[in-house]
């Protein structure tokens, strides 16, 4: 007999059941983690190669990066100094899962590193639907991209902790209007701890730099 | 694209559900999908015609209810359904809203035999 059967069940509750094993290494071992999401051009990289070398003898980083292929990113942030550096090639999709980061979290050992930084695929849409499983979200934005950005992924920018504005030393170049941005992001996501930064000048980082000493810190006093 | 590994998330729960009711086929599921969970549903069910075969579920159609974004303002507690431009309260101009519908992806329930 044809019947239905109610199911109810999140589509995406496998990733996220996997999501809270890698929360529960990470806390196990004691390492402060957070998953970096942008466009592609953001400044993901550059801004990993520049916050690296401030770490240098305050934090011990381990960094992995995912795109769809080649190992660039990796490369670049064991140049800046990182410790380890783990290359994900996704083959194609589009964001990091948390099987992806399960997987390279066993080719680490955790309890040598304060920080891990993760580097996910550069897209504003699918990364923010697949927890990781990493204690904090940060999102560089930048300038060049525009000021509509936040309209018009709501998604990502409702769901981070951090905001990175990167490459303000580009802003009297471009049509951005700050406020028109700052509105949308602060409809979603209020009081969101937000940075101004520039890799090129150097605007703001040493600020970054500071929180993410200081989140890690924290985060080891308390376990 | 993830409507891949999506859609092989998707074949296991309806197979486990189908199993555990003694079903010997699956026809139908009804999905539902938020415009903000970035899924397309044509994508789905070209890749569901290539997985779900040989499997219980094997031609089975998927049926998608689309919901619109709908924000939920923390000032004055109004529903309003953000636009592409604007996603800021139309009646108080408040700062800050959550998202109250849009997100949502759930397999809801499967047609059985």
């Amino acid at each position: 007999m044809p019947h239905n059967i109610s199911v109810v069940e999140n589509i995406l509750n496998a990733n996220d059941r996997i999501a809270q094993e890698n929360y529960n290494r990470l806390e196990k071992a004691g390492v402060f983690s957070i998953n970096i999401l942008a466009s592609p051009g953001a400044g993901k990289t550059s801004l990993i190669e520049q916050t690296v070398p401030r770490l240098k003898d305050r934090l011990r980083v381990a960094a992995i990066d995912g795109d769809i292929a080649t190992s660039i990113d990796s490369d670049r942030a064991a140049a800046a100094g990182a410790l380890a550096a783990i290359q994900i090639n996704t083959g194609g999709d589009c964001h990091l899962d948390a099987v992806m980061l399960r997987g390279a979290l066993e080719k680490l050992t955790l309890p040598q590193f304060d920080l891990l930084i993760v580097e996910n695929v550069g897209n504003l849409v699918c990364p923010a639907n697949f927890k990781l499983g990493t204690h904090k979200t940060v999102l560089v934005a930048s300038v060049p991209e525009g000021d509509d950005k936040p309209y018009k992924y709501p998604g990502t920018y409702r769901g981070v902790d951090v905001l990175i504005v990167n490459k303000m030393d580009l802003l009297p170049y471009v049509k951005f209007n700050m406020d028109y941005f700052e509105r949308g992001v602060q409809v979603l996501n209020p009081g969101v701890k937000t940075f101004h930064t520039s890799c090129t000048t150097g605007e703001g980082l040493d600020a970054w730099t500071d929180w993410l000493v200081e989140q890690a810190s924290c985060y080891r006093s308390v376990h | 694209m993830h409507e891949l590994s999506v859609t092989e998330s998707l074949l296991k729960i309806a197979v486990q559900h189908a199993e555990q009711a003694n079903a010997k086929r699956v026809t139908d599921l009804h999905i539902v999908i938020g415009d903000l969970a970035s899924m397309v549903d044509e994508s789905l069910q070209f890749y569901w015609d290539i997985i779900a075969k040989e499997t219980i579920a094997e031609g089975a159609t998927l049926h998608f209810r689309r919901v619109s974004a709908e924000l939920q303002c923390n000032t004055c507690l109004e529903k309003y359904h953000p636009t592409d431009q604007e996603l800021v309260c139309p009646i108080c101009d408040g700062a800050g809203a959550r998202i109250i519908a849009g997100e949502e992806f759930a397999l809801e329930s499967i047609d059985v035999e």
